[in-house]
């Protein structure tokens, strides 16, 4: 550890991983939809839209988020870019 | 005036209940109050013995049940203080030897000539966890700062509410000060961030209480013990006193971390 770091205390500790950890697993526990099924829900909502329009599949990333008031699932889906999808 | 009944749960084992119930239970005690604790966990009777009264068991919660015995004739009275007592859980049965309906009856019959009524629940959120439940005017909820004891805490909070008897209180026990300093333990901030709820109490890491518990001298009878300063505090709360909480984790910042490396001797 650096002079720095050691004077800041800014280096990276567990308790940053376990509070990551902690949000993430709540966020699931809470919604009773673990890892698992919301990945296998992301691959039915990249089928059913790519029926419909050209989709960059990798760039899709579905997740669940909580604020105060409510739990969302949260879908980010980039379109193929213009020339691919012609 | 009638006596209230307080829930010590937790999901998860192993984080502190028992130690937390003799705790409070003492220093309520030891404050005039008067006050019966009572060992849910049937099968797996603990409290007996870390309020060091584990010889002067006759009777046990589903003798009273079963109607065996009075319920004053199962109520072992402490050595030290005059009004405190406690109804031991059965040794030789299991959960289901009790219902909620008896914890209920029980506890009523309790409440005209006591003050406080301490539940521990065994760990679990199963019949154990609901008989200890539901006869609950408060439910205190400990953890410790570790994420496998804050998620099943959220958890019982859930249920909790779906009972009606929520949000509940919390207790967070077992902490480091150190590590938490050092951004190796989860802090209290972090806790209630996620879990949403009031909290009673932060009861740091003490070695002192595992030699309370070998001696059956719960901490907050000894005035030196840091852990028995914050139980009792937690128990001027519980009475409605506006107790500030001890800044645990905020002995030393920027400055301290200066302090530390300039100071021989230091772990710097």
């Amino acid at each position: 550890m650096s002079f720095f770091q050691r004077l800041t205390g800014s280096r990276n500790r567990s308790a940053v991983a376990a509070r990551e950890r902690l949000h993430l697993v709540l966020v699931h526990d809470r919604a009773e939809l673990p890892p698992g099924k919301l990945e296998a829900m992301k691959d039915d909502i990249i089928a059913a839209i790519s029926r419909h329009i050209e989709i960059d599949t990798r760039g899709v990333s579905v997740s669940l988020t909580r604020d105060r008031h409510a739990q969302r699932l949260v879908a980010d889906i980039p379109l193929a870019p213009p020339r691919a999808r012609r | 005036m009638s006596g209230t009944i307080v829930t010590i749960t937790s999901g998860k084992g192993g984080v502190g209940k028992t130690t937390a119930t003799a705790n409070i239970g003492v220093a309520l005690a030891s404050e005039g109050a008067r006050v019966v604790c009572i060992d849910a966990d049937i099968g797996l009777r603990n409290l007996d013995v870390v309020m060091g009264l584990e010889n002067r068991i006759v009777y046990d919660l589903v003798d009273v049940v079963e109607g065996r015995c009075k319920l004053r004739q199962a109520m072992i009275k402490d050595k030290r203080l005059s009004e405190l007592y406690l109804i031991p859980a059965a040794q030789t049965r299991d959960k289901t030897a009790v219902s909620p309906q008896d914890m209920i009856r029980l506890t009523d019959d309790l409440r005209d000539e006591y003050d406080w009524i301490l539940i521990d629940s065994p760990a679990g959120i199963e019949r154990g966890f609901r008989n200890a439940i539901a006869p609950a005017d408060i439910v205190v909820i400990v953890t410790n700062p570790e994420v496998s004891a804050v998620r099943d805490a959220d958890r019982i909070i859930g249920l909790i509410e779906a009972e009606e008897k929520g949000p509940g209180q919390l207790i967070l026990n077992r902490v480091k000060p150190e590590m938490v300093k050092r951004g190796d333990m989860l802090g209290t901030e972090d806790i209630l961030d996620v879990l949403a709820i009031n909290l009673l109490g932060v009861v740091p890491e003490d070695d002192g209480v595992v030699v309370s518990s070998n001696q059956g001298m719960p901490a907050a009878l000894d005035p030196r013990s840091r852990a028995g300063k914050a139980f009792r505090d937690v128990a001027r709360r519980l009475r409605g006193e506006e107790v500030p909480f001890e800044a645990l984790e905020s002995r030393d910042g920027f400055f301290g971390r200066i302090a530390r490396l300039v100071r021989p001797g230091g772990d710097a």
